[in-house]
């Protein structure tokens, strides 16, 4: 039940406000793009999207459509300010991260424009808890400028089949080369580490591949650390789409279905390992 | 295996695949083999009359890391290839799984010696079987970190088990742990620890009645000493593919031999065991004082005695405090302080053990690593005349 104490007074017109019956529609995807402490928040008409980003070479993006929202407002075109993601995410998650059925905190969020603080009102189980984070300049972000004209190769993954696979994913070495191919091995993930080289191979027919369109064969490897983060948002995911373009850039797009059975989506874009070393296959 | 050594020796034979270890300081040392039944397919390759077969040793943590999440291995995995590929120098394991998906790990490994512990049965004057369920609830009163453990058999052919206190120690339990990580200075320490305050040091027994067993053919009135932990871990494998657990063992100083055997594995465990040393027979140098009063019958009235004996042998604890095991083995007073700080530079050496050298050769008729005294008379140094036995 959305909060009704403290409303914003009647005339006062805020940049961005939202309410959101279920607090964790909206937390459990941001932790899973928090691999640095600052994000950037993008507020349209279409929806919410938080974007960090490490190294100048990765970036995660979650979006929160306005549908999944019982209030979404936006009274600019857009609305773009960098925040804590930490701290948001502390206080999204301020009655506690276990999640007993039948319970939810109802959140509303307000933001008046540039210069202001973001205000979070959560409510849960008649008790009110109001937090307001700074906010700063936005940063500028990266774009991979990945539109799906410069896409070479192609797989949608069942999210199942790779969990385990990036959960485990040998941390001694430095790389994660994924190989796309329309021969074998078709999808190929290795890693080179201390015990020795490690291939994870699944095949163009296998039951967890969804969709397999890959026209060349592309070997790129990626910092490991980097894409370790992306564990998270895979294993909230129940699909996964892989993709490349012809710099060896990679979109991972993981397709997230929350409590409720709304969709949403989280995107991971990283660059390639330029320093490239003979690989052992 | 990963309970006794950090490496990992994979010998091919016409028998079967044999999977080895040993501890750093050669005082325990297993072996698994998977006769040709046990797989799908088996084939050792083929030894010439020059050539034997091709065997290696692989890093403990990088094998184990492969087959890291048995459940999830269960659900997963439908069968597992294992290629030893010389020229190439990789052991291929190759896991195939649900949906198609093929795990492929390229293993780096190390050509290595034979691995060969020296022991028979057939010597040993007794000879313990049990399910391995009866062991295991013995053991669950002991806590984890005990370090030593004494099997005696008493009147009636009741056996017991007794954990192990250490006289000079400054607690009654240490875990022997991978040897470089003990914190130990590198020359002796000025002060020797305090002894054990009796009233502070725990002492449990548990008797088994001889129909708890499956089989007891034992010397009356003998113990033997061994550690804790590799104990356990056999006795772990042991229950989880619920096959009884038969301990071979002789006198103290011998080594106990646990051993499991099924149609498709033999399964050996070989421990060393401490010797039974008079206090005073030995110098203050030699901190390998092991005074360990006979399990009795009456042993409860030998507490006391147990405990006063334990006070009056604190002797000079002169050296870095044992690390349990290996230095309790028989020798005599040598312990030279150079010897024991050049032990501590070997990388795996455990700090302080003058008797390692000669305990290292206690199993091995082979030389393990050029350069180590090989020593064919192995029984011999094993120090009988060093003692009265009691």
């Amino acid at each position: 039940m959305p909060f009704s104490a403290q409303p914003p007074a009647s005339g006062e017109r805020y940049a961005l406000s939202a309410s959101l019956d279920n607090a964790r529609h909206l937390s459990s995807l941001l932790r899973a793009v928090h691999f640095q402490d600052h994000a950037t928040c993008l507020a349209t008409a279409s929806g919410l999207r938080v974007t960090v980003e490490d190294a100048k070479c990765i970036q995660a993006n979650a979006f929160i459509q306005a549908e999944i929202f019982q209030e979404f407002s936006v009274q600019e075109e857009s609305v773009m300010f960098r925040i804590s993601l930490s701290v948001l995410l502390d206080c999204l998650t301020i009655f506690g991260t276990s999640s007993l059925p039948g319970t939810s905190t109802a959140l509303r969020m307000c933001y008046r424009g540039y210069g202001y603080p973001l205000m979070l009102f959560l409510e849960e189980g008649g008790v009110v808890t109001v937090c307001k984070i700074n906010t700063q300049e936005p940063d500028e972000l990266l774009d991979f400028d990945f539109c799906s004209t410069k896409v070479v190769n192609k797989i949608i993954l069942q999210s199942e089949g790779l969990r385990e696979a990036f959960a485990e994913l040998d941390m001694t070495s430095e790389v994660l080369q994924i190989t796309m191919s329309p021969d074998k091995p078709y999808f190929r993930l290795s890693t080179f580490g201390n015990a020795g080289s490690a291939h994870l191979d699944y095949p163009r027919d296998s039951d967890l591949m969804e969709a397999f369109h890959c026209n060349q064969t592309q070997t790129n490897r990626y910092k490991v650390s980097l894409l370790k983060p992306s564990t998270k948002a895979l294993a909230l995911s129940c699909k996964v789409s892989i993709r490349t373009d012809a710099q060896g850039f990679l979109s991972l797009q993981y397709m997230i279905r929350n409590e409720d059975g709304q969709i949403c989506f989280v995107e991971y874009y990283c660059c390639p390992d330029e320093n490239i070393t003979e690989a052992e296959l | 295996l990963s309970r006794i050594g950090d490496e990992l020796y994979l010998e091919p034979t016409e028998s079967g695949l044999s999977l080895r270890a040993v501890n750093s300081s050669r005082s325990a040392f297993a072996s698994f083999l998977f006769a040709p039944l046990f797989f799908q397919l088996y084939e050792p390759g083929s030894s010439g009359p020059d050539t034997e077969l091709f065997r290696c040793k692989v890093h403990m943590k990088s094998f184990l890391g492969i087959f890291r999440s048995l459940p999830s291995l269960e659900k997963s995995v439908g069968k597992c290839l294992i290629l030893l590929k010389p020229r190439a120098s990789r052991l291929v394991l190759q896991l195939h799984c649900k949906y198609g998906v093929t795990k492929t790990h390229n293993l780096a490994f190390q050509e290595c010696e034979r691995l060969q512990a020296v022991f028979d049965t057939q010597r040993c004057a007794s000879r313990l079987c049990a399910p391995a369920r009866v062991l295991t609830e013995a053991v669950v009163h002991f806590p984890p970190t005990l370090a030593e453990v004494t099997l005696g058999t008493g009147p009636g052919g009741k056996i017991s088990l007794r954990n192990y206190v250490e006289e000079e120690a400054g607690e009654s339990c240490r875990v022997r742990g991978p040897p470089p990580r003990l914190v130990v200075p590198s020359s002796p320490p000025p002060t020797p620890f305090p002894p054990p305050e009796p009233s502070k040091t725990m002492v449990t027994e548990l008797w088994l009645a001889e129909d708890e067993f499956q089989s007891v053919a034992v010397a009356p009135g003998s113990h033997i000493t061994f550690c804790f932990k590799e104990f356990r871990g056999l006795l772990s494998f042991a229950e989880a593919s619920n096959l009884p657990l038969t301990i071979h063992f002789d006198e103290p100083g011998r080594p106990v031999i646990f051993t499991l055997d099924d149609t498709v594995l033999e399964v050996h465990l070989v421990l060393a065991t401490l010797s039974d040393l008079q206090s005073n027979s030995q110098s203050p140098s030699t901190n390998g004082v092991s005074h360990l009063p006979a399990p009795s019958d009456d042993f409860p009235d030998d507490l006391e005695s147990y405990m006063a004996a334990m006070e009056t042998s604190e002797g000079g604890s002169e050296g870095p405090p044992s690390p349990t095991f290996p230095l309790r083995t028989p020798r005599p007073a040598e312990s030279e302080p150079e010897e024991e700080e050049e032990e501590e530079e070997e990388e795996g050496a455990v700090p302080g053990t003058p008797p390692h050298k000669k305990f290292r050769s206690l199993f091995f008729g082979s030389v393990m690593t050029p350069g180590r005294p090989g020593l064919a008379t192995t029984q011999e140094v094993l120090a009988e005349d060093s003692d009265g036995e009691s």
